[in-house]
């Protein structure tokens, strides 16, 4: 278990101010000017040693990302942070963003400056309307101050842009997100080139998510090799977990990587509602991770590579914990929906598979389908993976899979069962 | 840059970098599917049809637009290795091809794509048989996007190539989609017509029945029809086409591919003036009788002609020929006039200042179209592209979009789909940049590849002579010290097809004779006894001459005609007609002219030899081979014969002042600029439409 003086976000709950003598008294912003008098090099390095991994769901090492950037090129260099927290279940951004905006906005001047950028985008979510206010807040704090801006204290000319999406999942993705920025419809780019060599107005671009960003100064003021050492390896350092559903009590806990999720839920949410026993299954990084079910979630350890093991994934770390009063196909057929009502059009498998996987679904949790339609939706959802220009297509899928894979057995039920309701009903 | 090694289906090919993957697959031979692939688009990987199997890759990969240098090498070095045909190939497209269809309706049977359809197409190669597919399908209300656009919206397969040729290639944003997801929708969002010249290009992009011609719906099936190659007239461009006929009707132009001059473009008018092949047709020949046109049979037309020739004395007789003539009759039509010894004879009927005795390049389009792809600057005088020669300028268009090129306006300040700087209206900054004293002289002196475009209607004019010639001095300005190769600068766009054709027959007035207008004012004072027309219908005759018109429509020539003898259209015969940049091509006769219409070289042949001087050529063969001796150049079919930049000299000598009077384009209704277009149902509506729309009041303050 985390202890205290490991803690990064030491105002997650908003108990303290959020402004900039609070949070410089809770270490934001201190020895700023050392670390960028140390060099990229040494930045990139420092964050490579402390194996973090990106926080916006792939788990890509933040270090190595930010070396692809070009170091000699005529065009400017842009950070992008991506604040477009729409998977459902996560929930983690939108706290540091209202509650300790510092330490992002010294994240985004440490890692605009390891990557050679003098402007980063951060991109919020439309529905987050508080938080870009106070996010806007606290960076006239940081300009006033002279930590950021034009001739800053640090050395460094550095601009912060908050730009304010409409809503739209898809924008969270990166390439959707750059084209959101520019004024576009938010549709991703195809990949290659990928953003480090052709991003925001065509220019070497770097997209993270904001709690990778955040924890970017307290890595360097107490040392990579500090991050390194919580955790597990090759998943180090501390995390925001994210648990909502049928828990005791939902919240957003910072933890170590590798937490076992028994432990999480227990100490921190007050138990699954009706007990450990009650347990049905937990989604462990948002929708589009496929759930894990009771029986795998007893010793299963909250990391990246514990979760893949069992064909799943950290994503963002959102639990989603759902108990023995679930309807489980209801539950995967809205989520489903949302993935439909979400996917943006473009190419053609998320477009029309989405939707296809949607309606049989919708059909399944009432019973009204045909059991060899289980085997068609699992080929739909195959031929959605890994055919499409962005993960949306995967994201939609594996959530379906996941339940055909695990809860096969009770579609099959509801299907018979109507299906006698149906013979019944006809004598 | 060195070429890459690759391996297609086990067969290895070296490709240039900057290739894709389905490029390397079409250079081995290798066919790939797609949807939303146009080679001359942008790429947007939307219809996920082309993927393919990397070896080493676990991901399908999307070959139309992934880089064979994109790729990222084997760790042994060794190349990659492309499968088309493996499992997951097959598996990938044939789910592609299920989700495409799941949301089509089965219209095929009523639909106009059918036959001509690459979803019918591939989904009969890559598609399986049955459908899984249980669910209601999606239903999309039509959309209103123009006349010449019929929407089935219900089949759009969202390719987005309709969308990415409006906004890369036509110029004008204004197709685009609404919506996300399955609800995504293409519209014009006002459910306004659509205002481009090149608008019915979507209707071959569309892969689906999703866009059709209107104007043909329903009224054939493709594989009804006999295909003809050939050649379009409405401008001087010489687009290649394919006329598509059933019976004795021409039904439909579809383009065809020409790299050199059109690409694969053709514009609105060129599209669907075909319309205007069947109405107002001259089928007969017929005779004024106490002022009344009344029908005759040709013995009488061609006695009573042949009359008025022989009666008048050769220095009263005019010979006029015009817009649309091909080389073969303008040849016996100039042959006609020098056995009657007559010197009166034009083929300007605009009254462009263009003298063939200069030299070929003084009046032609000498950087040629596809030489516009290396401009790095160009100077348009007098000239509106746009109207005048559609493709020609989404040409310039693609080269202004690759970046690079700067535009100069001087003349009409008209919305050209490119921004360019506007210098001004006239002759005087002509001047200016003439002297160097304006910013523009300064970025054509910086050009590598400058072009300057004088167009028809600044050629026209009075001083056209002296606008030429200050116009060949900048341009040999633009080029002088500098090392260009063989560019030539200086280029004429032409609006009438057969006018560069005209001049290179020397079709001009001889020693002493009238040109168009000297003709006309002889004829205004009767000092003129006949004038003879050859399809000369855009200018006016006073009364008085007697008027011989030999042309396929019932327009204005026709209408003031004294003897009519009813020719053939070009669709309707074989014949040579010379680009504005000098390349001879040649029509093919798609059906037979209308009723007792004769071609018209034919009927000059007949004519002459009611005159008791009768041309020695019985066949078109043996015309041609007499044509030959005389124009040698003309035997090079689709070639250029490229002028000599001693033209562009010659052109630059002439001096004189240029009036105040602003340029103005040679085109005012691009609809509406020959006698085809202006009896086709088709342009008049658009004529009109175009004319509501840049008269409402809502567009007007949008601007």
């Amino acid at each position: 278990m985390l202890q205290d003086k490991d803690r990064i976000f030491r105002n997650l709950y908003g108990f303290h101010d959020w402004r900039l003598p609070a949070a410089r008294a809770r270490g934001a912003w201190d020895g700023t000017k050392g670390f960028i008098e140390n060099g990229h090099d040494w930045i990139i390095n420092e964050v490579k040693t402390s194996g973090l991994r990106g926080r916006g769901g792939a788990g890509f090492p933040t270090g190595l990302k930010w070396s692809f950037m070009p170091k000699n090129d005529a065009r400017p260099s842009y950070l992008v942070i991506n604040g477009d927290e729409s998977e459902p279940g996560s929930c983690k951004d939108r706290e540091i963003m209202r509650h300790d905006p510092h330490l992002l906005i010294e994240g985004a001047l440490l890692a605009s400056f390891a990557m050679r950028a003098h402007t980063c985008f951060i991109y919020i979510r439309g529905e987050f309307i508080r938080e870009r206010e106070r996010l806007q807040a606290a960076v006239d704090e940081a300009y006033d101050a002279k930590l950021i801006g034009k001739d800053n204290v640090h050395g460094w000319d550095f601009d912060i842009v908050i730009h304010h999406g409409a809503g739209a999942y898809i924008c969270g993705e990166e390439t959707a997100l750059i084209e959101s920025i520019e004024g576009k419809k938010g549709m991703p780019r195809l990949k290659p080139p990928f953003p480090a060599n052709v991003g925001l107005y065509g220019a070497p671009t770097t997209v993270n998510n904001v709690e990778s960003i955040a924890v970017v100064g307290d890595i360097l003021r107490r040392g990579g090799a500090w991050f390194a050492s919580l955790g597990k390896p090759n998943n180090t350092g501390t995390k925001l977990f994210q648990i909502s559903g049928h828990v005791n009590n939902p919240c957003v806990v910072e933890e170590e990587m590798g937490i076992p999720l028994r432990e999480l839920i227990d100490k921190h949410c007050g138990g699954v509602r009706g007990g450990w026993d009650n347990l049905l299954c937990a989604i462990p990084g948002g929708s589009s991770m496929p759930m894990i079910p009771a029986e795998q979630c007893n010793d299963l350890t909250m990391d990246f590579d514990a979760l893949v093991k069992l064909k799943s994934g950290l994503g963002t770390a959102a639990v989603i914990v759902m108990d023995k009063s679930t309807d489980i196909i209801k539950a995967i057929t809205r989520i489903a929906y949302f993935y439909k009502h979400e996917s943006c059009g473009q190419c053609t498998p998320c477009r029309e598979g989405t939707g296809w996987m949607f309606r049989v679904l919708d059909r399944m949790q009432r019973g009204e389908a045909e059991l060899r339609e289980i085997d068609l939706l699992y080929n739909v959802t195959k031929q959605v993976e890994g055919h499409t220009i962005c993960a949306l297509g995967d994201a939609a899928a594996w959530p379906v899979q996941g339940l055909l894979r695990n809860y096969r057995h009770v579609i099959e039920e509801r299907i018979e069962a109507r299906k006698a309701l149906a013979r019944e009903a006809a004598e | 840059m060195t070429t890459k090694p690759i391996i297609i289906d086990g067969k290895q090919i070296e490709v240039e970098p900057g290739t894709t993957i389905l490029q390397a697959c079409e250079m081995a031979g290798v066919e790939i599917p797609r949807f939303c692939y146009h080679e001359r688009l942008s790429i947007a990987g939307n219809c996920r049809m082309c993927l393919v199997e990397v070896e080493g890759i676990p991901k399908p990969i999307a070959s139309c637009a992934m880089g064979v240098t994109d790729l990222p090498p084997n760790k042994d070095g060794a190349p990659r290795k492309v499968l088309t045909a493996s499992p997951m190939v097959k598996a990938a497209r044939e789910g592609v091809m299920e989700f495409l269809l799941i949301n089509h309706p089965l219209d095929c049977p009523i639909c106009d794509q059918g036959g001509e359809c690459d979803l019918q197409d591939q989904a009969m190669a890559y598609g399986v048989g049955g459908s899984r597919y249980d669910e209601n399908k999606r239903a999309v209300e039509e959309k209103y996007i123009g006349p010449l656009i019929k929407t089935f919206m219900n089949r759009c397969i969202h390719c987005t190539r309709c969308i990415r040729f409006m906004t890369e290639v036509a110029g004008v944003e204004e197709l685009g989609a609404i919506s996300r997801g399955e609800d995504m929708e293409i519209t014009t969002y006002l459910d306004r017509g659509i205002l481009s010249e090149m608008s019915a290009n979507v209707n071959d992009l569309c892969p689906v029945g999703a866009l059709t011609h209107r104007p043909w719906s329903y009224i054939a099936r493709p594989w009804e029809l006999d295909k003809t190659e050939s050649i379009d007239v409405m401008d001087a461009l010489g687009s290649a086409i394919r006329v598509d006929s059933r019976g004795k009707a021409v039904l439909r132009v579809l383009p065809r591919n020409n790299d050199d001059v059109n690409e694969e473009w053709i514009s609105d008018k060129t599209r669907f003036a075909c319309d205007g092949l069947r109405m107002q047709r001259l089928d007969q020949p017929y005779v004024r009788e106490a002022g009344r046109l009344r029908p005759a049979n040709w013995d009488e037309a061609l006695a009573l002609a042949a009359q008025k020739l022989k009666e008048a004395s050769p220095e009263r007789i005019g010979f006029l020929a015009g817009d649309l003539a091909s080389v073969e009759e303008m040849f016996a039509f100039k042959d006609l006039a020098s056995r009657l010894k007559v010197a009166n004879i034009d083929c300007r009927q605009d009254g462009a200042k263009l003298d063939p005795a200069l030299g070929r390049a003084s009046y032609l389009f000498n950087s040629t179209i596809a030489g516009i792809d290396e401009a790095d600057a160009i100077l348009l005088i007098g000239t509106n592209p746009r109207l005048e020669a559609a493709v020609l300028n989404a040409r310039i268009l693609k080269r202004w979009r690759q970046g690079g090129l700067k535009v100069g306006v001087i003349g009409e300040a008209a919305p050209l789909t490119y921004k360019y700087d506007y210098l001004g209206a006239g002759g005087q900054t002509l001047q200016e940049v003439a002297d160097g004293k304006h910013s523009f002289a300064e970025v054509l002196k910086d050009a590598k590849r400058p072009l300057i475009i004088v167009g028809a209607g600044a050629v026209a004019r009075a001083d056209g002579a002296a606008i030429l010639g200050m116009a060949s001095r900048i341009a040999l300005g633009a080029i002088e010290g500098k090392d260009v190769g063989g560019w030539n600068p200086m280029n004429v766009l032409h609006t009438a097809a057969s006018r560069v054709g005209g001049l290179d027959l020397q079709l001009v007035p001889g020693k002493g004779g009238l040109d168009t207008a000297g003709q006309i004012a002889a004829a205004a004072v009767g000092k003129l006894d006949v004038l003879y027309l050859l399809g000369v219908d855009e200018i006016d005759v006073p009364p008085g001459a007697f008027v011989i018109y030999q042309g396929h429509h019932g327009d204005r020539g026709a209408h003031r005609a004294d003897v009519i003898l009813p020719g053939a259209a070009y669709t309707e015969k074989s014949g040579s007609y010379v680009n504005t940049e000098g390349r001879v091509q040649l029509t093919e006769r798609v059906v037979f002219a209308p009723g007792q219409a004769k071609e018209d070289w034919a009927i000059l042949r007949a004519l002459s030899a009611q005159v008791g001087n009768a041309l020695p050529y019985d066949t078109l063969a043996q015309l041609r081979s007499e044509m030959y001796k005389d124009v040698p150049h003309f035997a090079r079919l689709n070639e250029i014969a490229a002028g000599s930049l001693d033209g562009v000299k010659a052109l630059a000598k002439a001096t004189g002042s240029i009036s105040a009077e602003p340029f103005v384009s040679s085109v005012k209704d691009f609809y509406l600029t020959n006698p085809i277009a202006r009896s086709s149902a088709v342009m008049a509506e658009m004529s009109a439409l175009k004319k509501n729309m840049q008269d409402s009041p809502r567009l007007k303050a949008a601007e």
